[in-house]
Parts: C-alpha cells; sequence; structure tokens
C-alpha cells in the first residue's frame, strides 16, 4: 500500500466520449488510474491491473494505465479522468461551494476486486 | 454548404466550422465526436414508462410546485434563451438556481467579485499576446483548437504566430500541453497560493522575502519565471480547474489575479479562465442580468439571495434541503461528489437534455430535447464573454429546451 496525492482532470478521451456516458467507450476513458512507473513497482502492478484508491470519502477499484511517452505524473501522485469513478474519492466541501476535485490524499493497493461498469457505480 | 457553424461543445466555441453534409470542416475530434450521431433519448418518460410530451411537462410542474425548495440545476450547455426562462421558473417557485460552475469556476467569480479582473478577449490574444501562460491547464485535450485559433500558434495583427510567442505551462504533472511550451515548470498539488505569492514578491521588488523553495520551485527557478512574465510586451495568464479546484480555491484565483494587478504596473497583461462548457458563461451571465447573481441563488424568500456555500448545489443537496430537483442539459449524476449523488436518487429528478447520461438512469421524468448548436438555434457567450449566435443545421422533430422551458413556465404560473 502507497500514500498518495491524488488529481482529476479531462481528457481528450473523456470528451470524447462525454454524450455517450453509458456506452463502454466512456467506462474505458474514466475508470482507470495513472502513476508514476516507481510508483506502478511499489505496488508490484502492470499496466491492465486493478488497484484500490482509498480515503475517508469512499474506494473506488480502477484499473492501472501506463501513461503514454514521458507523461507518468510525479511519484506518489494519481491522474484520474473526472467522472463517476474519480468522484467517490475526491470533492472535499471547504465552504466555497466547490468541491476540491484535485490534490486530495488517498491510499493505492494492488488488488483482485472487480471494476464496476459506470451503472454500478452510480447505483451503488 | 453551411458556413460560420459554431462548436457547441467546449468554451472555445470555435465559429468557423463549415458543414458540407455529416462532414464538418475544422473540427477538432472532440468537436467532431458532439457533432457525431448517437444515441438519443427516443421519448419522453415517466418512471421509465413512455409518456407523450404534454404528460411529461405536467408531471415536471406538479413535482415542481409540491416541492418546498426544488433545486434547478445545470444549464452550461444551453442557450441564453432557455436559461433566462429558467432563471424566471427558478424564481416562481421560490426554488434555487444553480449551475456548473459551481463545480468548476465558480472560485473564479468570488474572486472577481472581491478584486475585479483584468480582462480582455481571446482576440487580443491572437492578435498580442507575446507571452503566453497555461497555469493549472491542460488546452491541448480541454480545449483543443485554443493553442492553434487563439493563443500558442495563432497568427495576428501584432504577430506572426509561435515564433513571437514564449508559452509557459504550470501545472503538477506532465500534460501533452507542456510539450507546446518554451518553459515548463512542475509544481506541487495544492502550491499555488504560494507560488502566486512569492512570484509577486519577486515582482514587487521583495525578492529577499521568498523562501528557497516554494511550491516544489527553487527561488532561482521563481525569479526566473517572474523574469520571463515581466518581459512581456502584451502577456495573458490563462488559468483551469488546477487552480479552482484545489486547496485554497477562490483564494488561488484572488493571488492570480493581484499578479496580473502586479504586472500591469510594469507592462499590460490580462487575464482568462478557462472555461469548461460552450455556454457555462452564459448560466452565470443571464441570471446575473435577470437577478443579480452568477450561481448559488436562493428564491425562498422572494428574493434573489447568494450564498456559495449554502446555496451550491452541491452543499445543499448534502444538507438535504432540496426535495425535488430538475436538471437542465447537465449530469450532475456522473460529476457531483459521491454523497451528493446520493441524495439525487432519494429525491424526484427532472431531466432535460438530448442524450442519455447518468443522471437519465435515476431520474423520474425525462423529457428529450433538441441539441443545441445543431438541431436548436440561439445565443450563448464564449470563455471571454464575446456572445455568438449559434445555428441549426438540421431539422429534427425533437422540441427545443426553449418550447419545453416556456411550457413549464406557463404550467407553473398558470
Ligand atoms: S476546440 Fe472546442 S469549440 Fe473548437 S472545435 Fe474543438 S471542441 Fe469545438
Amino acid at each position: 500500500m502507497i500514500e498518495v496525492v491524488v488529481i482529476t482532470g479531462r481528457t481528450t478521451d473523456q470528451g470524447m466520449t462525454i454524450d455517450e456516458k453509458l456506452s463502454e467507450a466512456y467506462m474505458k476513458a474514466v475508470s482507470f488510474c495513472e502513476m508514476n512507473e516507481k510508483d506502478m513497482e511499489k505496488l508490484g502492478v502492470k499496466d491492465g491491473d486493478r488497484v484500490l484508491i482509498k480515503n475517508e470519502l469512499g474506494e473506488v477499484v480502477l484499473y492501472v494505465k501506463k501513461p503514454e511517452m514521458d507523461l507518468q505524473p510525479p511519484e506518489g501522485i494519481v491522474f484520474i479522468p473526472m467522472g463517476p469513478y474519480a468522484n467517490r474519492i475526491v470533492g472535499i466541501l471547504n465552504g466555497s461551494g466547490t468541491p476540491q476535485y484535485k490534490g486530495v490524499k488517498a491510499t493505492v493497493e494492488k488488488t483482485d476486486r472487480a471494476v464496476l461498469s459506470v451503472e454500478e457505480i452510480i447505483m451503488e | 454548404m453551411i458556413k460560420d457553424v459554431v462548436c457547441t461543445f467546449c468554451g472555445n466555441a470555435c465559429d468557423d466550422i463549415e458543414f458540407e453534409g455529416d462532414y464538418g470542416r475544422n473540427l477538432c475530434p472532440v468537436g467532431e465526436a458532439k457533432f457525431a450521431r448517437k444515441e438519443r433519448i427516443k421519448t419522453p418518460m415517466i418512471n421509465g414508462k413512455e409518456v407523450s410530451y404534454d404528460e411529461a411537462i405536467e408531471k415536471a410542474a406538479e413535482i415542481l410546485k409540491s416541492s418546498k425548495r426544488p433545486l434547478l440545476y445545470g444549464w452550461s450547455s444551453t442557450v441564453n434563451e432557455a436559461i433566462r426562462l429558467g432563471v424566471i421558473i427558478a424564481e416562481k417557485l421560490g426554488g434555487i438556481y444553480d449551475q456548473c460552475s459551481s463545480v468548476c469556476h465558480a472560485p473564479t467569480t468570488l474572486a472577481m467579485i472581491e478584486q475585479g479582473i483584468v480582462g480582455g478577449t481571446l482576440g487580443q490574444a491572437k492578435n498580442r499576446a507575446d507571452v503566453v501562460v497555461f497555469w493549472g491547464c491542460n488546452p491541448v485535450e480541454a480545449h483543443p483548437r485554443h493553442p492553434t485559433r487563439y493563443s500558442v500558434m495563432a497568427r495576428g495583427f501584432l504577430t506572426r504566430g509561435r515564433s513571437d510567442r514564449r508559452v509557459i505551462v504550470v501545472d503538477v504533472r506532465k500534460t501533452p500541453t507542456a510539450y507546446l511550451a518554451t518553459d515548463f515548470y512542475m509544481i506541487k498539488p495544492n502550491s499555488d497560493f504560494a507560488i502566486f505569492t512569492a512570484l509577486r514578491s519577486i515582482v514587487n521588488g521583495h525578492e529577499e522575502a521568498v523562501p528557497d523553495r516554494v511550491g516544489g520551485l527553487k527561488k532561482e527557478e521563481l525569479i526566473e519565471l517572474a523574469k520571463t512574465l515581466e518581459s512581456a510586451k502584451y502577456g495573458l495568464v490563462f488559468f483551469g480547474l488546477g487552480v479552482t479546484h484545489t486547496r485554497g480555491h477562490e483564494r488561488n484565483v484572488e493571488a492570480v489575479i493581484k499578479l496580473v494587478q502586479d504586472l500591469n504596473k510594469k507592462t499590460r497583461y490580462i487575464l482568462q479562465p478557462m472555461r469548461g462548457h460552450f455556454n457555462v458563461v452564459g448560466s452565470g451571465e443571464v441570471p446575473a442580468w435577470e437577478v443579480g447573481f452568477e450561481y448559488a441563488i436562493d428564491f425562498s424568500r422572494g428574493y434573489a439571495r447568494f450564498s456559495p456555500g449554502e446555496f451550491t448545489a452541491v452543499e445543499a443537496l448534502i444538507r438535504g434541503d432540496c426535495d425535488a430537483a430538475m436538471i437542465v442539459a447537465s449530469d450532475p449524476v456522473a460529476h457531483f461528489p459521491k454523497k451528493a449523488v446520493e441524495r439525487l436518487k432519494k429525491i424526484p429528478v427532472i431531466q432535460i437534455d438530448p442524450h442519455p447520461n447518468l443522471t437519465t438512469k435515476i431520474a423520474d421524468v425525462v423529457i428529450p430535447t433538441a441539441i443545441v448548436g445543431i438541431e436548436a438555434e440561439g445565443t450563448i457567450y464564449r470563455m471571454d464573454g464575446v456572445p455568438l449566435r449559434v445555428k441549426k443545421i438540421k431539422d429534427t422533430n425533437y422540441p427545443t429546451d426553449v418550447e419545453i422551458m416556456e411550457k413549464l413556465l406557463e404550467k407553473i404560473v398558470r
């Protein structure tokens, strides 16, 4: 298990599938996380494996994706595309009205649990 | 061929799209996806059962009228004409009007109320800017044509494009936008406020007050960055959710506004938030000219009150204040934190939208409408506040958001 800071954001694939949220393409676009190679090594995970990310807001199981080219986040930072998966573990309320969707602490561990479908995740 | 079509996806609202049948020239991949044919909500529904438009609108009016404090939320992907009616409906119902900014750039609005803003248009970026900063934003993925059309490579009256510009990217991770940068600075999450403040100290001549490291940057790097900023003849700072979504929220934005004010003592600078949806600006501007506030507006006392943190949708839902919700042109179930979604699942929800999405899954009444900018026309505001007329380029049997809002208003005041 490692401690990380989670950040969320838009991606091209998320933008392209935003009007088709019940499609497989959308699930594929938002149900993964990216982390540094060194963190992947520490966790013993490779591209396509699953991890459980947890904090006091909740938990979520995501696929691990090895970032393209040299775009890996720095050590200790996990990127998740904005959407229903990320929202299980981000969104701290600081009183200004806008939830904190970025810079949220969490732990990551390797898991065998399944990644839920988009529908399962909102109905859970 | 239909010329000068406005793309109704991101805040760039590119107005140079040319349609030849189904093919839209000049669209970026995300814009292409927006205009592609896709699954629609076929008919209006009440609890999953197909009904007529009249029945669905009747039911929606009934839910809203019997609710003590309905939440009317969304609006960023429809036209100003529909938003105007939405604000009136919220007022008549004594409900809450809130819009997508409350989970995006609302801290920017708050900071602007406190500090004002040195603003301009994207035309300034294109025609004048020689130093362009992208702070906590990733236009290559979120606003794909921004670099070519307005900022990095755009040729203008006084700029010859990329070779005339110094491009600075500041972010907590390397994004594809960093590939466009002359200088890329990687900072630590939640350190924007500290870094803006350090830069202000340097710009204002108090270099000695800056510690050796701030937010992951060495003092020398901060000095170098400040000098680059000061070297501009005409500078432009674009910032995104990397600034508003992290700890500090509106205080971060206030700090960057002050930095830009300070830079204006030495040269010319403007600041521009990278707004997400094509009319998220309208969803704030319209209530501002109707009732004086941009978001988090409560009408329960018969007049408009603004209180972020109280009347913003997420908090109002989590506190259990709202006993019904109408969602227009948005998908809060996909984008709100889990606890707020849990409340939405418990109360009656009316959804007005062209496409099935996650809010459709929990909505009691679903009313499908025409797609704005493809099947429906109207007025929108680009990210810099420039109003544009979006076109109708295809016929449809779906009613427009405006038509649905008109009928709903009629039933509510009846
Ligand atoms: S940059 Fe934005 S507005 Fe322009 S074509 Fe792409 S999605 Fe549409």
